[in-house]
């Protein structure tokens, strides 16, 4: 076995489930009455993942995948993204795009970029889709873990922390993953940032992704921690659009979150398109009448070099 | 695309890519074969070539139908993924009857559209007689193979109808490489960066001898769909249908990520 899987395999959660496994085998259950895995059994099983027989596996995989060094590589990993989350009096909201690309193919226009980790945390997925979704899976498996070992549910903190540490054992081995951890817990609304390299930030406003800065231009500017729920959403709904809208990464429609204390809502889903032209609707505090594209709300408006209105 | 390395490879000692930075005064010569024989300053070139025509994004298609044609554009100006603006036009009136369209760096796009807005100009002056897209497709071919060691990093579209003997007009459309080399289609041309997603969808829409009330809806469709399949082009697209007594120029309204 090698030593980075050993490493991993030894903590506490997976020797207990292996031990609970084993206890359960001596007395002739089986695994078909444990259920399934899940997809997880080869952590279970202390045989973690496989890696390539040759002498340097991470750098042998970093051949194949890192378009950035080699964009004619074979094995493209999705990377255009925007996701953002922040913290305020009513909680978190969570909005991300849906958008995935394979160089300057758009593979799709309908990702699911929020992953339900349990009724009151949730992810954020940027990076390897593949890498968000396996592993804040299995986040939300050791959540159910610590609950039902701890009788009560773990906080945002000690989840994030979890993830960080789990990524962190495989660091160098490609891996990528930029994510936000949301939830509400004993101490009130927490957003972590954690990503593969290892790093872990707490804080109240985060944005990942290569539309991340269009995003942060909008959310810094109309951010404060007094917004009310509605405003608080169309903020994050506006600055996932102004992401979609100048980033080619990014974009399709818009998926939206709220955190509130009672755990997670999905508020909705919206087309990007459909925002520029025509907005949220009306009665949406804080949202422009009409569509959220300048030229669509200046359209004849300029006093200076009038353009001709077509009749 | 496949042209460009040989460019690059026989790029002659001292010479300079145009728009790339010289980086050494000497340039080494490899043998032809495969891209392993490049030195590696000619294929650090090579990577900055390939993506130049992609910096800008931006996509071209040209139709033929039954005594009409027409040709379309997206609107993006990009710089790499970020869109600076969405009212870039691709697409530029030559004679009453003839537009070309420009898809590949920006910069080149207005350059060339200049330096053909002269070449015609001075031709009518010259030649007092009328200018047949026949004879600005090979006059564009000429211009762009002229650079043939510092090309334009554009790839040409022209779409008009051409004039017979007889009196009548018909469909005429052509494409070249960004070093002039021509290519005559009786069905549609693409280029730029959703070309191989234009292809797809023009070769499933594409029938011969539309209408142009139905060519519009052909090459409008086919462009729609194919740039919003492409993360560079896009966000709102421009056609032309050009009749022997008309165009008709719509302005289309397109997903704007």
């Amino acid at each position: 076995m090698n030593s980075f899987a050993s490493r991993f395999i030894a903590s506490s959660a997976e020797n207990e489930i292996r031990q609970a496994k084993a206890m359960a085998e001596e007395e002739g259950l089986t695994d078909a009455m444990w259920g399934s895995d899940a997809g997880f059994g080869s952590l279970v099983t202390g045989h973690a993942f496989n890696v390539p027989a040759v002498p340097d596996p991470s750098a042998f995989l970093r051949l194949h995948t890192d378009d950035h060094a080699d964009p004619n590589c074979k094995i493209k990993i999705q990377h255009g993204t925007t996701t953002l989350a922040f913290r305020y009096k009513g909680g978190v909201i969570v909005a991300v795009d849906s958008r995935a690309t394979a160089g300057s193919y758009i593979a799709s226009g309908t990702v699911k970029k929020v992953i339900e980790i349990n009724p009151y945390l949730l992810g954020t997925m940027a990076g390897g889709a593949a890498d968000c979704q396996y592993w804040e899976t299995y986040l939300g498996i050791q959540c159910r873990l610590h609950e039902l070992r701890n009788k009560e549910r773990i906080s945002v903190s000690a989840a994030s922390k979890y993830l960080s540490n789990l990524v962190y054992s495989y660091k160098g081995m490609g891996l990528s993953m930029g994510t936000m951890i949301c939830g509400w817990d004993k101490t009130g609304p927490a957003v972590f940032y954690v990503d593969s390299d290892g790093t872990r930030l707490k804080g109240d406003l985060f944005s990942v992704g290569s539309g991340s800065t269009f995003a942060y231009g909008v959310l810094d500017q109309g951010y404060s921690w007094d917004m009310s729920d509605e405003e608080a959403q169309e903020l994050g709904r506006r600055s996932i659009y102004a992401a979609g809208h100048r980033d080619a990464f990014s974009g399709n429609t818009i998926n939206l979150y709220h955190v509130q204390e009672d755990g997670w809502k999905f508020i909705g889903n919206y087309d990007v398109t459909k925002m520029h032209y025509e907005g949220p609707g009306p009665d949406v505090p804080g949202a422009p009448v009409g569509g959220y594209g300048y030229d669509v709300r200046t359209h004849g408006r300029f006093s200076v070099l009038p353009t001709a209105v077509p009749a | 695309m496949s042209q460009i390395w040989k460019y690059v490879r026989v790029t002659p000692s001292g010479g300079r890519v145009r728009g790339v930075p010289a980086r050494s005064s000497t340039t080494s010569i490899s043998l032809p074969g495969t891209p392993d024989h490049l030195s590696s300053q000619s294929t650090l070139i090579l990577r900055f070539v390939m993506s130049i025509m992609e910096h800008n994004g931006g996509s071209v298609v040209a139709m033929a139908g039954k005594n009409c044609v027409a040709i379309a554009c997206d609107l993006r100006l990009g710089a790499g993924a970020q869109t600076i603006a969405t009212n870039f036009e691709k697409i530029f009136p030559v004679t009453d009857r003839m537009y070309l369209g420009l898809a590949g760096l920006a910069s080149d796009v207005v350059t060339l559209r200049e330096k053909f807005r002269y070449l015609t100009n001075m031709f009518l002056i010259k030649e007092s007689r009328p200018l047949e897209p026949s004879t600005f497709a090979h006059l564009v071919s000429s211009t762009l193979y002229e650079r043939r060691f510092g090309p334009y990093f554009c790839e040409p579209v022209l779409a008009g109808l051409e004039r017979t003997p007889s009196g009548s007009y018909k469909p005429y459309i052509v494409g070249t490489d960004l070093i002039g080399c021509l290519n005559f289609a009786k069905d549609f041309i693409v280029t730029g960066t959703a070309s191989d997603k234009l292809f797809g969808v023009a070769e499933g829409l594409w029938e011969p001898d539309l209408e142009p009330e139905d060519l519009f809806e052909t090459i409008s469709q086919t462009l729609m769909n194919a740039v919003d399949r492409d993360a560079y082009s896009g966000w709102g697209a421009v056609v032309h249908v050009i009749t022997p007594d008309k165009v008709i120029t719509r302005t289309l309204k397109g997903r704007m990520d």
